[in-house]
């Protein structure tokens, strides 16, 4: 299904940045092992997991569901110890898994939460959050509670929320996999212009390889449980990408080979 | 049409229960004196009504205090419960032994400490009536989602932030079922308080009408009683459907 970037046109030319993170920062992760203890024994969710994401740089992990993304996620947001290894980051605000927007808020409050859980006044959040909305087809729903959004506006609200959480990092924690085909599709050229215009040091988690490789400067494909890394893949290839061009399907198709899921 | 749909049905068994009342008192045989039939306590209803009007009045002033005490005696009991890991484990086992105590050993005991005025009944209605307010709001608490806890944090919220924009709205609709359960033991605490001891109040006159064999008079006090405690409940139904409208709100999409 052809995708076009050129048909994104949701968001107008680059706007004045706001001053909301503190200088481009990256992510350093190395060797980190992260074991719960559970009813039946130990689960070890990563063992030995490295990564990196230079400031700015898109980095995308791929792997099995259970192999350790969003225990990978909440370390670098700083949510979890690891058990060894070191883990050095900027601040990294989290999008989860699930878009867990606030179903008493409207559309604008829930994208201004991250300002008030920081202690903006509701009117100055409300004014920061507004014009966001706008630049992310919101406009005319920010009175709208999350329980009327479709899916794609949800994660778009919510996407926004950790953006203007202001942190230099973004952990983006599957942020379409609730999503249909096609809506996905969309998205996924929407968050490439947003990421574009806004860059950031983002970590994308999806199992999801195509999305991977159409938004990700770089994929790290991880091995089942326990998690770590079994290829690092370089994605140079000019934006805005498509799904149907020869060099995705290539890198997609060695990123798949080496989830080991090459026929 | 969907209003009588909701009406019609409760109507139609009222009717029916009274009917069969009616006719099994009338032809029955039966002593008026210890079963009146519904047709002599609507009599009373109506022959009594100013001394059930202001002896209502008297009652409802103590419910609606004694609830109001209640709710936010509970509610404040488990916010402090939920912030203080010390206070949970030394307050909980208590407050739930506290229900155990028998309301009938107590208000006694009350009488002679406060007096036969309003603050003893507000005592009895308060103690019965803030467990099911406590019990409620801390379940709802429990049942926040720890993952939005979590992303507050990644927020930099602090705990009394993370308090006021998540778990405290989250919480809001067990609080109202926990008062309308409230409510509706506070009624029934309020006339085990004046029967206990006092001069006024449905449960006063309840009380009186045995002895001065007015069984018909003592029906149309519960009634009236029963009638109070489902307007009060409708009153919060009410109000939680104002104040935490999006639990009610139909899942649907406006809009692609
Ligand atoms: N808090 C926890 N307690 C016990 N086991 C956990 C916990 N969090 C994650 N796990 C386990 O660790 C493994 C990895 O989980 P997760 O990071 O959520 O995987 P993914 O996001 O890749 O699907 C899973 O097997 C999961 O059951
Ligand atoms: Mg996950």
């Amino acid at each position: 299904m052809p995708a076009k970037g050129a048909t994104h046109t949701i968001l107008p030319a680059p706007v004045k940045e706001l001053d909301l993170h503190q200088g481009p920062a990256g992510v350093c992760i190395e060797n980190v092992t992260r074991t719960f203890a559970t009813r039946r024994g130990e689960v070890t969710a990563l063992a030995r997991m490295s990564l990196t994401a230079a400031a700015g740089e898109i980095v995308a992990v791929v792997g099995p569901s259970g192999c350790g993304k969003t225990t990978l996620l909440e370390i670098i947001c700083g949510l979890q110890e690891p058990d060894s290894g070191t883990v050095r980051s900027a601040p990294a605000a989290l999008m989860p898994q699930r878009d867990l927007l606030l179903p008493w808020l409207s559309a604008l409050d829930n994208a201004a939460l991250a300002l008030r859980a920081r202690g903006v006044g509701r009117e100055q959040a409300r004014a920061t959050a507004a014009p966001w909305l706008e630049r992310f087809g919101l406009a005319g729903f920010e009175r709208t509670r999350p329980a009327q959004l479709s899916g794609g506006m949800r994660q778009r609200v919510s996407f926004l929320r950790t953006l203007l959480a202001g942190k230099p990092v973004l952990a983006l924690d599957e942020p379409f996999a609730s999503l249909d085909a096609i809506t996905r599709a969309e998205m996924q050229g929407w968050l490439g212009q947003v990421l574009a215009n806004e860059p950031r040091t983002v970590v994308l988690v999806t199992h999801d390889v195509e999305e991977a490789v159409v938004l990700a400067d770089r994929v790290v494909v991880m091995s089942p449980r326990p998690g770590r890394v079994v290829a690092d893949l370089e994605v140079a290839l000019d934006r805005p990408r498509h799904r149907t061009a020869s060099e995705v399907i290539e890198i997609r198709e060695s990123a798949l080979e080496c989830l080991g899921m090459d026929r | 049409m969907r209003l009588a749909r909701r009406v019609l049905p409760p109507a139609i068994l009222l009717l029916v229960l009274f009917g069969a009342w009616e006719l099994y008192v009338d032809l029955g045989g039966v002593d008026r004196l210890v079963l009146p039939a519904p047709r002599d306590v609507a009599r009373s209803l109506f022959e009594d009504r100013s001394l059930l009007l202001s002896n209502l009045l008297v009652t409802a002033k103590e419910v609606l205090l004694g609830g109001v005490l209640a709710v936010v005696l509970g509610f404040g009991l488990a916010v402090a419960i939920q912030f203080s890991r010390t206070l949970r484990a030394a307050v909980y086992p208590l407050l739930i032994g506290s229900q155990a105590v028998p309301v009938v050993v107590i208000a006694p005991v009350l009488l002679i400490w406060l007096g036969f005025g309003l603050a003893p009944k507000l005592v009895v209605i308060a103690l019965v009536s803030f467990f099911p307010v406590v019990v409620t709001t801390l379940a709802g608490f429990a049942a926040v989602d720890q993952d939005l806890m979590k992303l507050m944090r990644t927020f930099d919220a602090t705990r009394l932030r993370s308090f006021w924009h998540v778990e405290l709205p989250a919480t809001m609709p067990r609080v109202f079922t926990g008062a309308k359960i409230a409510v509706a033991v506070a009624v029934i605490g309020a006339v085990f308080a004046e029967w206990t001891g006092s001069s006024a109040g449905l449960g006063y006159l309840l009380n009186q009408s045995i002895p001065q064999l007015l069984p018909a008079r003592a029906m149309a006090s519960v009634a009236i009683l029963c009638v109070f405690a489902i307007a009060l409940f409708g009153l919060l139904s009410l109000a939680e459907r104002v104040a935490v409208p999006w639990a009610y709100q139909p899942r649907g999409e406006i809009s692609p």
